[in-house]
């Protein structure tokens, strides 16, 4: 039986990871991603109410086996203090992007029509072009970019997601457990999570 | 207290009495305090990969935390190739570097690398110390990460004006992380679960890896053995965790193991892996690995599990106190009447296997003219009756060793099993000799893994180390020439040493000696008077060059492809259509 059989298929994964605010701690989340072959498509890094701690919130895309070697190996690093995967439980997540639009005449009102609809503020206005800041989940900013990209898009810098679970804290955000996989993995504790 | 005199005295509060090590500029601080300071022995490598390693040979058979302690820039990137063998094989060191004053880091100084860039992939954890107080704690918890959960190596960057420059001493007695608690007591009920496999499976099987040893739980897994009565299979890490020489032993597994323990894993139906993690030299193609089994995975890496092969069972712990609760849990299942079928059932089992064992033992073609390379094992085997410490380099003969020595005890063997480390046999073997004195270390190795490291003799020589070299002598790289005819299509490439260094004379180059065999029948004494020599021995014997290692699963195949005897034409073909690289 291969280890990959009777995994689902590979989707997005919103990893929220508390680390202790030291010195190469980011060299040490992305190294071992790049050293294991996986691929993180958005990385975010703050500091939380605790100026020790820093929160990263990464985007995995991957299927259950996957995630759950880099939930498993996340954890083995020593300033890793817990791994919540927040993609299935109850959760807000935020990006916030900045676009430079192209700004003629005839596009003005169209593009600032459209800033309204999105909630989007205009924080630089030149003769030629606008920048528009946008806050929104994934699917309202890519809504947002389709939209502007006819009028020509000059350039998009991006926040990369954060996210945090709804409710009261520690209610939500259960600890990530091993996925129900071929050969059932039932144990709480097999990821070994000191809390 | 300076920086440097701290990190000596935070090592000796440790326990440490031994350190290897080579001295350069951004350490000389700490060597100038070791001049007149007590209580430390500290040994002179020749090369710092060297240093590494004997620090691997001294924890992997005293249980305790090697040190090792090298200067900057070239010293540290030399100490990277011992850091990751550490982190393969789970062996427990703490590695201190020097680095370049802290203003000068980043400038591109003299002997500057980033060092704890460069071993953060291959370390466990690492630290760069800033400040002179943080020693203590560091220290503290290098330690405390390097011996606890899944043991592995850990590394302390010193610049060197945190050496020169005075502090306080901050010794904490208790470390705490928060970040970092190893579950080490097993889940009850997971637990309870797998006693209640074991006990009705019908062919059973233990696989037992080097997690075993690290736990020092040899004791518990016997008794466990002995009270279920399941047939038990080793792999190269685990040798010596269970007596060879126990009827329940299946030798070890995987790609050079055991036919019958290799059958006995594929047909089992329940396979209980305990501090082994499922390695791609053990499982051979992943799909067909024990097909029909349901899986019990004990280890204390929660990330190991559920890697490489699904478990149905996993248990999170320190394998000894996990085999502990089971062996009481399998007590009180056996309280309950074992089904008639399942009693058959392991009658016949038991059978099976002792029939694989009786029909396909590890086996070579005896030669009166020409030194087999097995018989040599054989041979050390029973003139030290399994009780020295045994070390190797990485090929052929590290395989026959494994295949062929009957340890009696663990932590009496330390081979490169992951990283697979040519030239880790001497500097190895130093490091045990070092922990060990006046107790019998040999080190077997290969005349090209021993190349790699040779210079140790030095060390051995200098430090009164009386390790013994049997060079298993077949002119070139065995395993890869092993490789080339079975795989290849013998287009042997790259892979012939002619007898260039003459061994006999480069031991006594070193001051050590040196002996010579190339007949069967002067074997015997040879190893004879290599072990009555007290200084460092180098034993060239002169083997047959022919020999390969049987048996062999080829890479990518799976555990039911082995090859037991050399191969016919068509079984070399169909080897190399399924070759997947070595």
């Amino acid at each position: 039986m291969s280890a990959t059989n009777g995994s689902s298929e590979p989707r997005k994964h919103t990893i929220s990871v508390l680390v202790e605010n030291r010195f190469g701690v980011l060299s040490r989340v992305a190294g071992l991603f790049s050293a294991r072959g996986y691929n993180i498509e958005s990385l975010s890094v703050g500091e939380t109410l605790d100026p020790a701690v820093s929160r990263m919130t990464l985007v995995v895309r991957g299927d259950e086996f996957v995630i759950e070697q880099v939930t498993k190996q996340l954890h083995k690093l020593i300033d890793v203090i817990k791994v919540s995967d927040l993609t299935d439980d109850s959760h807000v997540e935020r990006e916030l992007v900045l676009i430079r639009v192209n700004a003629e005449p005839q596009h003005r009102a169209e593009i600032l029509r459209t800033a309204d609809i999105f909630r989007a503020k205009v924080v630089d206005v030149t003769q030629v072009s606008f920048i528009l800041e946008a806050t929104g989940d994934e699917g309202k900013i890519e809504a947002l970019i389709e939209l502007l990209r006819p009028m020509g898009i000059q350039e998009i810098v991006r926040t990369g997601k954060v996210a945090i679970a709804r409710g009261p804290k520690g209610k939500a955000a259960r600890k990530v457990e091993p996925q129900k996989r071929a050969r059932p993995v039932d144990d709480p504790r097999v990821v070994g999570f000191a809390d | 207290m300076s920086g440097a005199r701290m990190v000596l005295e935070c090592l000796k509060r440790e326990g440490v009495d031994t350190i290897f090590g080579l001295p350069g500029g951004a350490v000389l601080p700490i060597y100038d305090v070791l001049y007149d300071f007590e209580g430390i022995r500290h040994i002179l490598v020749r090369q710092e990969a060297a240093a590494g390693h004997a620090a691997e040979g001294y924890a992997r058979t005293t249980g305790k935390v090697g040190v090792c302690l090298v200067t900057s820039g070239p010293a540290a990137t030399n100490l990277v190739t011992a850091l990751q063998d550490a982190m393969m094989d789970s062996i427990p060191i703490v590695a201190f570097t020097g680095q370049v004053p802290t203003h000068l880091i980043g400038n591109d100084a003299f002997q500057e690398a980033d060092n704890v860039g460069i071993t953060r992939p291959c370390t466990k954890h690492n630290f760069l110390v800033k400040d002179g107080k943080d020693i203590g704690p560091i220290i503290r918890e290098a330690f405390h990460i390097a011996i606890t959960g899944r043991p592995g190596p850990v590394h302390i960057d010193l610049p060197k004006d945190v050496l020169v420059k005075d502090a306080e001493l901050i010794w904490p007695e208790r470390v705490h992380l928060r970040s970092y608690n190893p579950t080490l007591d097993g889940h009850p009920g997971q637990v309870k679960r797998a006693a209640k496999s074991i006990v009705r499976a019908k062919r059973p099987v233990f696989y037992v890896g080097g997690g075993t040893i690290s736990a020092d739980a040899s004791p518990e897994l016997r008794e466990l053995a002995e009270l279920t009565q399941v047939p038990l299979t080793q792999t190269l890490m685990g040798l010596g965790a269970f007596p060879m020489a126990h009827p329940l032993s299946l030798d070890m597994l995987g790609m050079h193991g055991s036919y019958y323990g290799n059958m006995a894993v594929h047909h089992s139906d329940c396979l209980v892996a305990i501090g082994a993690r499922f390695d791609d030299r053990v499982t051979g193609r992943v799909d067909a690995f024990a097909p029909n089994a349901e899986i019990i995975h004990i280890d204390v890496d929660p990330a190991s599990i559920s890697k490489n092969i699904p478990v149905a069972v996993p248990i999170v712990g320190d394998c000894k106190r996990v085999l502990a609760k089971l062996v009481e849990a399998v007590r009180e299942e056996l309280t309950q009447e074992v089904p008639a079928a399942v009693r058959e059932a392991r009658a016949q089992w038991a059978e099976q296997i002792a029939g694989w064992k009786r029909d396909f033992p590890f086996r070579y073609d005896w030669s009166d003219t020409v030194i087999k390379p097995q018989y040599v094992m054989q041979e050390i085997s029973r003139l030290t009756d399994g009780d020295a410490f045994v070390v190797t380099g990485v090929g052929q003969h590290q395989m026959w060793a494994a295949q062929y020595y009957r340890f009696k005890e663990p932590r009496r063997w330390c081979t490169s099993g992951g990283l697979g480390t040519m030239g880790y046999g001497l500097p190895t073997a130093m490091g045990v000799q070092a922990a060990h004195p006046g107790k019998l270390v040999i080190n077997i190795d290969g005349d090209g893994s021993f190349q790699m490291n040779s210079q140790e003799m030095a060390t051995c020589f200098t430090e009164h180390l009386p390790v013994k070299t049997v060079i298993i002598n077949n002119s070139g790289h065995g395993m890869v020439r092993q490789w080339q005819r079975i795989i290849y299509k013998e287009r042997y490439c790259a892979i012939d040493l002619p007898n260039i260094p003459d061994w006999v004379k480069l031991a006594e180059a070193y001051g050590c000696v040196g002996l010579r065999v190339s007949k069967p029948s002067e074997l015997a004494s040879a190893i004879e008077q290599m072990i009555k020599t007290p200084a460092p021995v180098i034993l060239d014997v002169i083997v047959d060059k022919d020999e390969c290692v049987f048996p062999m699963v080829p890479a990518g195949g799976a555990n039911t492809d082995m090859i037991l005897v050399p191969p016919t034409r068509e079984v070399r073909d169909r080897a190399a259509k399924s070759q997947t690289g070595f």
